[in-house]
């Protein structure tokens, strides 16, 4: 009976090993299933055109014209490009003229727009230098004029493209080049203000202060870093924006300006305590060996514990900017979400992480723009996770050194 | 030779300056944090009221209370808590006691490390890809619960781990010596030492989730729902994501003012309150363990 029982005790514990074992790999499982699904929604960003769905472009019968790029058709409709002869085409009439559906009244086309086929056919004949966007169903069956295909979206085009505007009709605009540099912009301003603060307040912590203010900073640091991000975007949306609106006499205040402040104090408890840790590993022989020659205690900070802890600081900036790229709320609510690209602190600016948040819910599942999102999340993961990696890498040189 | 005493005298003036420096900016960072606190306290506290605690939201949002994000809130952190906290125990106990420092300890830990790094609006992403659309969830506290549990998993797992590393090696060696098994020393022997600093992390983690608001965008958070959950599939509001609405995109955006310093400072006094008893527990198991 008890050799029995004892069996069954062994049995048990082998199967709640398996478990443990089974929960150790659990982030591992996590971060592959995050990769797994990530890229695969966002890489199938590639597979479509981004003219819009249902839509076909035309141009008129005889003019050569079969493909345009995306940036193309925008600056035809939008009248930017006048000539077809500046795309480098020849055609009878040079210059360009567009047609959509809202150029006519509703009761011009009849009930359905049913009389949109024979107009559209009509104004194409009647115009060789004509360029028109409309839906499929609308087309009448026999169409004067050949279909103009836009090319789907490729690496370049996607990460080099200077304008986002991913629900733009007829043709989509998916350049990401505002949203990553908006998002490097804003955290080059809050990694400027942070490492000033930070590295004082970790000198001041492990060679100034004594051990009860030491204390007492502790838990106003580890206070900072708790307070959630929605509410420091809030504060921020609150005091920092009309702040900045009264102090540069701006009409807006949601400006890059705004978000590198909150970012830089939000960063300020990772740095602070990463380096305030590489501070107080420095051996105390070092220190006492360059108090004795004679140095001051700054020069001893200056030239024996700064250099000794470098890689520590250096580790904890890296981190500060990672948390700094990838924040979302916060920058979110203060930055004013403008896809331009950033030339100035002083103007509202848009990041990836607050892309995402603020579209995500408006893009129709499965579609270009739900794509493109998903595909962002992809640049961020890859963006952060090899800053960890890199803070891995440096703090653990430090540790074999 | 003689020390140069003007040039002493530079030396000790310059240090003083660059100390007075440091000083005035550690003074200007807890500055920053009390200005934070006391701007939400001040504007909150005249809002805060029981009918605020306990009342649906009214007349878009800009009056009644925020009952419905509360309770969405408390049904989030007890979900992903249900799920994280036994599952990043188990993971520390097995890093912890299980595995010899290897390569592939080493790995774990890198990719715990990693994942306590990828951005939240990244969980949001992945929790909406996975939970809600893949397995079908929809918007729902089951599937925020599953996304806010992965996120707050390194939290857990790391501060489990160190709690597990605090304990003494005796303990383990004794009771392993008097026959138990390795099972049995964790269970009676080592976890019972290392709770106290476990239940830190996990009021750590309640304080970490209740603030959460990227990851529950997509997943669960509703705009405005004034009804409570009836099951765990159903949409709830929560704190976070009602003082970002109620702020930003709400119809009424000055008229909520009242509303979001309410909530601004439910929400502070969250992380203060599970922040402070985290300290407290801490310090009074240091001080019991020091006594021994």
């Amino acid at each position: 009976m008890a050799v029995k029982k004892r069996k069954l005790n062994k049995f048990i514990e082998k199967i709640v090993e398996g478990l443990l074992g089974l929960s150790g790999a659990i982030t591992t499982i996590t971060v592959l299933l995050i990769v797994i699904f990530l890229f695969r929604e966002g890489g199938r960003i590639f597979d479509a055109s981004p003219v819009e769905d249902g839509y076909i472009l035309v141009a008129s019968t005889n003019n050569p014209v079969r493909k345009l790029t995306a940036e193309q058709v925008k600056n035809i409709f939008d009248k930017k490009i006048k000539l077809w002869s500046e795309l480098g085409i020849k055609v009878s009439s040079d210059s360009i003229k567009t047609k959509r559906l809202n150029d006519y009244d509703e009761a011009e086309l009849g009930k359905d727009y049913i009389l949109f086929g024979n107009k559209i056919n009509k104004w194409l004949a009647d115009n060789p230098g004509g360029f028109s966007a409309f839906p499929a169903v609308l087309s009448p069956p026999q169409l004067n004029g050949n279909l103009v295909k836009v090319p789907n979206l490729n690496i370049r085009t996607f990460l080099g493209g200077k304008e986002w505007l991913p629900t733009a009709t007829p043709v989509a605009q998916m350049g990401i080049l505002p949203l990553i540099l908006g998002t490097l912009w804003v955290s080059f301003g809050a990694i400027l203000i942070a490492i000033p603060l930070a590295l004082a307040t970790s000198l001041f912590m492990s060679e100034i202060a004594s051990p009860r203010v030491r204390n007492l900073m502790k838990p106003v640091i580890e206070l900072l870093a708790g307070i959630p991000s929605v509410v420091y975007g809030f504060y921020g949306l609150t005091v920092i924006v009309p702040g900045i609106q009264a102090v540069f006499n701006l009409n807006e205040g949601l400006t890059g300006l705004a978000g590198s402040i909150i970012l830089g104090i939000m960063a300020l408890p990772t740095i602070i305590t990463i380096s305030e840790d590489a501070l107080r590993t420095v051996p105390r022989s070092l220190k006492e060996a360059s108090l004795a020659l004679g140095a001051t205690h700054w020069q001893t900070i200056r030239k024996v514990i700064l250099p000794y802890s470098s890689s520590g600081i250096t580790a904890g900036i890296v981190l500060g900017v990672g948390r700094a790229i990838g924040e979302t709320m916060a920058v979110l609510m203060v930055t004013g979400n403008s896809a331009v690209i950033p030339y100035t602190f002083l103007k509202p600016l848009r990041t990836i992480p607050a892309t995402i948040a603020a579209e995500l819910g408006e893009s129709s599942y499965g579609g270009l723009h739900f794509r493109a999102l998903f595909a962002l999340g992809c640049i961020l993961f890859i963006i952060t996770f090899s800053i960890n990696l890199g803070f891995q890498f440096i703090a653990r040189k430090r540790k074999v050194n | 030779m003689k020390a140069n005493p003007k040039s002493e005298r530079r030396k000790k003036l310059s240090q003083s300056t660059v100390f007075g420096l440091f000083t005035a900016t550690s003074i200007l960072v807890v500055g920053i944090l009390l200005s934070i606190l006391s701007y939400i306290f001040y504007n909150g506290i005249p809002a805060l009221s029981w009918t605020f605690l306990t009342d649906i939201p009214r007349d878009n949002m800009t009056k009644g209370g925020i009952y419905p994000a509360i309770v969405g809130t408390l049904c989030l952190v007890l979900g992903s808590m249900i799920f994280a906290f036994p599952i990043g125990v188990a993971s520390a106990i097995f890093l912890n006691e299980y595995l010899q420092e290897n390569f592939f300890k080493r790995f774990l830990r890198l990719m715990t490390d990693n994942l306590a790094g990828v951005p939240s609006i990244v969980f949001g992403l992945f929790g909406m890809a996975l939970f809600v659309n893949q397995l079908g969830f929809g918007d729902s506290i089951i599937a925020g619960s599953f996304t806010l549990g992965l996120l707050v998993l390194p939290v857990i797992i790391r501060t489990t781990e160190e709690s597990l590393k605090a304990v003494d090696d005796t303990y383990r060696i004794a009771s392993l010596a008097l026959g138990a098994s390795k099972l049995q020393t964790i269970r009676k022997v080592t976890l019972p030492i290392a709770f106290p600093n476990i239940i830190t992390g996990l009021i750590l983690s309640i304080g970490r989730v209740s603030g959460e608001t990227a990851a529950i965008l997509f997943t669960v958070a509703a705009y405005f729902l004034p009804k409570l959950p009836n099951s765990m599939y159903d949409q709830v509001m929560a704190l976070p994501y009602h003082l970002y609405v109620v702020s930003t995109s709400g119809t009424d955006i000055e008229g909520g003012r009242a509303v979001a310093n309410g909530t601004a400072l439910v929400l502070i006094l969250i992380v203060l309150f599970s922040n402070l008893l985290a300290g407290f527990i801490r310090k009074q198991y240091t001080r019991k363990n020091r006594s021994k």
